[in-house]
């Protein structure tokens, strides 16, 4: 009978800071951009270059640490990491090693079991970005582009406490969105601003010491981290029970193929020389400056969850959905204050906005809509100046262009017709004409009364609020509610 | 000479110095980085116990930029003294780790 | 006299009062090079003739527009090659940067041209300014104007011969360990390093980025502090750079040493340091005590650590500060290659000579895991106590006295076979950079065979203009030598 094992995890996870300039030069951070073309001599190691601190990157990696319970190393300093990477225009990073920014913290996550765990964080540090190496998959070439190269990043390196993917996913999605919530960085593992490298150790269950462990890079989403953990899961343990040895090694990930490779090559003794950065001057944080970012800090999402529950009354399931996201709660409490009802609002983020957001493949924190068009929507909808189905298809037009509700409504004669007279008027005509469905009624098939409701509709163009059409309806049959 | 460079540390240095010697400077090296480190071994005499190493000789700290993008596109000069360029990009040879 | 027989400030002066015109003056610097250059080789790169005349008559508009005023507009200049000069070829004496054409100029540069400096051309040095005799140069050695048969010391040695030589009438160099100083009073002029932080390190190609210093070198101390009073700025592109409360060095240009504490240190003044230079320099302390300052001998302690402390914080530094140049983005690139690593390996063991090579190695090896406590953290922590050592000192003195080398000129190849050999010779100025201190070098006599003596002032940090006082005090007690070159 084969044995039982249990994994140990911790990551270093990778986090691109939402700075508009890199970390030591003025160069614009923005995505795209023709190679080379968001470069200067400091981010390409030009001779005689030198690197001067973006300070909102020391205060966003200060908030993270703070967010994350970490102590503040209140000297920090910076280091050369050194190895050779063409993609590494001074064959050095600049980096933290001895003196990280911040130290000791963790994160409470749920577990799948259900119940409540705290991952550790052993540090994070503050360092630079690489550029990009473009291999041409035809000629004998690659091509270097160093725009990405001196994009802030901070690595956020937990202790070795999660057991399973379910824990490694749990964590990331709570770093995630504290990060977000903070505004430090929009964490997308799909585009690179935030990136994982897993590090795995198999060891028989109840075991004290630790397995040899691995290190797995290049993993794009929260899918392939899973699968990537599982794998080299397997492949441990496959080693083990055949009496081999794990190596000490990284790994590539290939998500295509489903199967990790080492990365290490002859040329890569792994021995980076770190020292002190002599070109930069120490950080000293003092205690003001530490505070004044503590008090910049938003709501969290925990806080909010309470906050909703009490101050709007909306259902737990709701409250979930809605923080999140950052964006999701901004707009839903910005709505709120605009026009109040916030079970309706909630249902409009939740629903409609949710489903949108699906169908077109974009995050919540890419929504482009206003509160304010949100809000004077559901007064339409709340003044019966709309029906239910006008209002979605306005709400999919403010959903893409942010319109303004009322003016679209009007220009395009959507405004539903409340006119009792007018309204009677049609549900007669309908009546008229549809003898057989006024005889199922009048035998008692009251559902049949759905079919002349829309018909009246169909009638008054999409023009008319259903439950008036529905009430004039039962009046004329002597229908009770 | 108290320290004797192996072949090995000459090899190993020499990957992360990338930096290839033929033999007969492998020999040179050796031997040059022995004398060099017996010399330097001088420290070893010096108590420094509890000395704080000093990496900054002023105590500046706190230079920072502000967030402020200064930089235009500069690709033409950046590229300029390029060994080789392609569509804007520095070209090396092709490497796939 | 002879226009090129003039100091800076001599010359700036009668281009001020058009007695003679940028472009006169940049003709007469021309004639010299073209004169003595074959003989002397203190550039890697002289620029055209048209280029430079062209240059001058610019700056001599501006002065007759009133555009540029300051005392060193219209004056030619030489720039050591390892200070960043847009669109001018800017080697480090290295095969590794033969074709490197900077698109932008160092700062300290920026600041010269704004004062109306005409650039000649960059000077000769010790590969990325490693050693001490400018004979490491891929460009060939430099020779010393008082004996072509001599070194003119390093690594700054073309900016000092050809300040010597009158193929310019000042120069930039750089300093990481006495590269200055040493070669300043090899060749009989006058060079400081300032306090670390003074000039900015912006376009100076790193060699030990916490040691490296541009000072200024030329025929006297008036110059010096007026250069550096030009290139002098604190500057937000090096974060390294310091905000001095002032910059007014010619204000120390004072004819008075009256009441200066002058410490003399013992263990300077021992065994390995050559007799005409002790008595040149004893001789010259003579004459300060003669003119009024109080000099006293202590022991500085510490002495014999300094060089192999420099040498693993240089070494690493330098490790990695040269590991930028692989071929990728300027510079040499190897012809002949098979991979990226390949290429990258072959490029730096073409590109680098011997000396570069052994530093890169050393450099690396003493960072490396295992060593880096043992090595690195021990210099820094002897660095820390090097540094307490002259605080003691400044404690009981305003300066501190001593050669500036163990020796004067030796032979051309007399150094390179023994590496360790040459780098004794960095004795007396090693510890300065350690510090982060000041220090100016001046000639102060010529041995039995006549080559030039310097005689080295060390001051506080930030305390450039005692010494700058003292030098020139001295200064006023005896002539300019000149080498006899024309």
């Amino acid at each position: 009978m084969s044995k039982e094992y249990e994994m140990v995890i911790g990551l270093e996870v990778h986090v691109e800071l939402a700075t508009k300039t890199k970390i030591f030069c003025g160069c614009s951070t923005e995505f795209g951009g023709a190679p080379n073309s968001h470069t200067c001599p400091v981010c390409t190691g030009m001779p005689g270059s030198l690197p001067v601190l973006n300070k909102q990157v020391v205060e966003y990696a200060m908030a993270v640490g703070l967010a994350t319970n970490c102590t503040i190393n209140q000297n920090c300093k910076f280091d050369r990491k050194n190895y050779f990477y063409p993609d590494n225009p001074q064959n050095y990073q600049i980096s933290q090693l001895y003196y990280p920014i911040c130290i000791n913290g963790g994160v409470e996550i749920d577990t799948p079991e259900g119940g409540k765990k705290t991952i550790g964080i052993h540090e994070i540090h503050m360092e630079e970005d690489a550029g990009k190496l473009v291999h041409d998959e035809w000629g004998e070439s690659s091509l270097v582009d160093f725009n990405r190269s001196g994009v802030p990043l901070i690595e956020i390196v937990s202790e070795p406490d999660m057991r399973s993917a379910e824990e490694v996913i749990a964590y990331l999605e709570k770093l995630r969105l504290i990060i977000q919530y903070l505004g430090a960085s929009d964490c997308k593992l799909n585009e690179g601003s935030m990136r994982a490298d897993v590090n795995l150790s198999v060891r028989e269950k109840g075991a004290k010491e630790f397995g040899t462990r691995t290190e797995t890079k290049n993993l794009n989403s929260f899918k392939a981290i899973q699968r990537a953990i599982e794998n080299e899961r397997e492949r441990q343990i496959e080693l083990i029970e055949a009496g081999e040895k794990v190596v000490q090694e990284t790994r590539r990930w290939d998500d295509n193929k489903e199967y990790s490779y080492p990365m290490r090559s002859k040329e890569d003794a792994q021995d980076y020389r770190y020292f002190p950065e002599p070109d930069l001057v120490p950080i000293v944080i003092s205690d003001e400056w530490m505070a004044e970012v503590k008090a910049r800090q938003p709501e969290f999402r925990e806080e909010k969850a309470i906050r909703y529950a009490e101050e709007y009354k909306i259902p737990e399931y709701d409250i979930d959905i809605i923080t999140s996201s950052k964006k999701l709660a901004d707009i839903f409490e910005e709505t709120v204050a605009i026009c109040g009802n916030p079970k309706k609002v909630s249902n409009w983020l939740m629903v409609e906005t949710m489903y949108l957001l699906k169908e077109k493949g974009i995050d919540a924190d890419r929504i482009t809509f206003s509160p304010k068009n949100l809000a004077n929507l559901i007064q339409l909808v709340n003044s019966k100046a709309i029906n239910g189905n006008v209002a979605k298809e306005v709400f999919a037009k403010i959903f893409d262009e942010d319109i303004e509700p009322e003016a679209y409504v009007r220009e395009n004669g959507l405004t539903s017709v409340n006119d009792e007279g007018e309204l009677r008027k049609a549900v007669e005509k309908i009546i008229e004409a549809n003898p057989k469905s006024v005889e199922d009624i009048k035998a008692g098939k009251v559902k049949a009364m759905g079919f002349l409701v829309g018909q009246t509709m169909k009638e008054m163009k999409g023009k008319a609020d259903p439950g008036s059409v529905n009430a004039i309806l039962r009046e004329i049959f002597g229908i009770s509610e | 000479m108290a320290n004797i460079i192996s072949d090995e540390t000459i090899e190993y240095v020499g990957i992360l110095a990338k930096i290839e010697l033929s033999d007969e400077e492998k020999e040179q090296a050796k031997k040059d980085m022995g004398n060099m480190l017996d010399y330097i071994d001088k420290l070893n005499e010096l108590d420094t116990e509890g000395v704080e190493p000093m990496s900054h000789v002023f105590p500046v700290d706190n230079v920072f930029r502000e967030d402020v993008v200064t930089n235009g596109d500069d690709r033409e000069k950046i590229l300029s003294n390029a060994p080789e360029e392609k569509d804007g990009a520095f070209v090396v040879p092709k490497t796939f780790d | 006299m002879s226009l090129m027989k003039m100091t800076a400030l001599e010359l700036g002066r009668k281009i001020k009062s058009k007695e003679v015109s940028a472009a006169e003056a940049a003709k007469a610097a021309i004639a010299q090079i073209n004169a003595v250059e074959k003989d002397i080789n203190s550039y890697v790169t002289v620029l055209d003739e048209d280029v430079i005349l062209k240059r001058a008559e610019q700056v001599q508009k501006a002065i007759d527009d009133g555009g540029i005023s300051g005392p060193l507009a219209g004056v030619p200049v030489a720039i050591k090659d390892n200070m960043c000069t847009e669109g001018i070829l800017t080697t480090c004496s290295s095969k590794i940067l033969g074709n490197f054409k900077p698109t932008y100029s160092s700062e300290a540069v920026i600041n010269l041209e704004r004062a109306g400096a005409v650039i000649l051309g960059k000077t000769n040095m010790d590969e990325f300014a490693m050693g001490s005799t400018t004979e490491t140069s891929f460009y060939g050695p430099t020779k010393n104007p008082w004996n072509t048969g001599h070194v003119p010391g390093g690594s700054s040695g073309g900016s000092c011969a050809a300040v010597a030589a009158n193929e310019c009438f000042y120069a930039l160099g750089s300093d990481t360990g006495g590269s200055i100083r040493q070669p300043s009073s090899f060749c009989g002029v006058t060079g400081i390093k300032p306090t670390y932080g003074t000039v900015s390190r912006y376009g100076l190609i790193a060699y030990g980025s916490s040691l490296d210093q541009i000072g200024p070198v030329a025929k006297d101390v008036s110059d010096c502090a007026a250069i550096l009073e030009t290139i002098a700025s604190y500057d937000k592109k090096d974060s390294t750079s310091v905000k001095r409360d002032n910059y007014d060095f010619t204000g120390a240009l004072i004819d008075d040493v009256k009441g200066m504490k002058i410490g003399i240190p013992k263990d300077y003044f021992g065994a390995g340091l050559d007799a005409d230079v002790k008595n040149a320099v004893l001789k010259a302390v003579d004459v300060l005590k003669e003119k009024g300052a109080a000099v006293e001998e202590f022991d500085l302690s510490l002495v014999e650590y300094a060089i192999p402390a420099y040498y693993i914080i240089a070494s690493a530094e330098a490790s990695s500060n040269l590991a930028r140049f692989e071929g990728v983005k300027y510079g040499y690139r190897t012809d002949d290659y098979e991979s990226l690593h390949n290429m990258m390996k072959k490029t730096r063991s073409e590109g680098f000579g011997a000396e570069v090579k052994r530093r890169i190695m050393l450099g690396s090896f003493v960072l490396s895991s295992g060593y880096y406590d043992a090595y690195y953290i021990k210099a820094l922590r002897t660095k820390a106590l090097i540094k307490r050592a002259f605080e003691k000192a400044f404690e009981s003195y305003d300066m501190i006295i001593a050669p500036a080398a163990p020796t004067t000129a030796p032979k051309l190849g007399d150094s390179l076979n023994d590496p360790i050999k040459m780098y004794l010779g960095d004795i007396y100025t090693i510890s300065v950079n350690l510090a982060g201190l000041p220090g100016i070098s001046v000639p102060c006599g010529l041995d039995r065979n006549g080559l030039p003596i310097g005689i080295q002032f060390i001051g506080n940090c930030f305390e450039e203009k005692k010494i700058i006082q003292a030098a020139y005090a001295y200064e006023q007690t005896r002539e300019y030598a000149e080498c006899g070159l024309c």
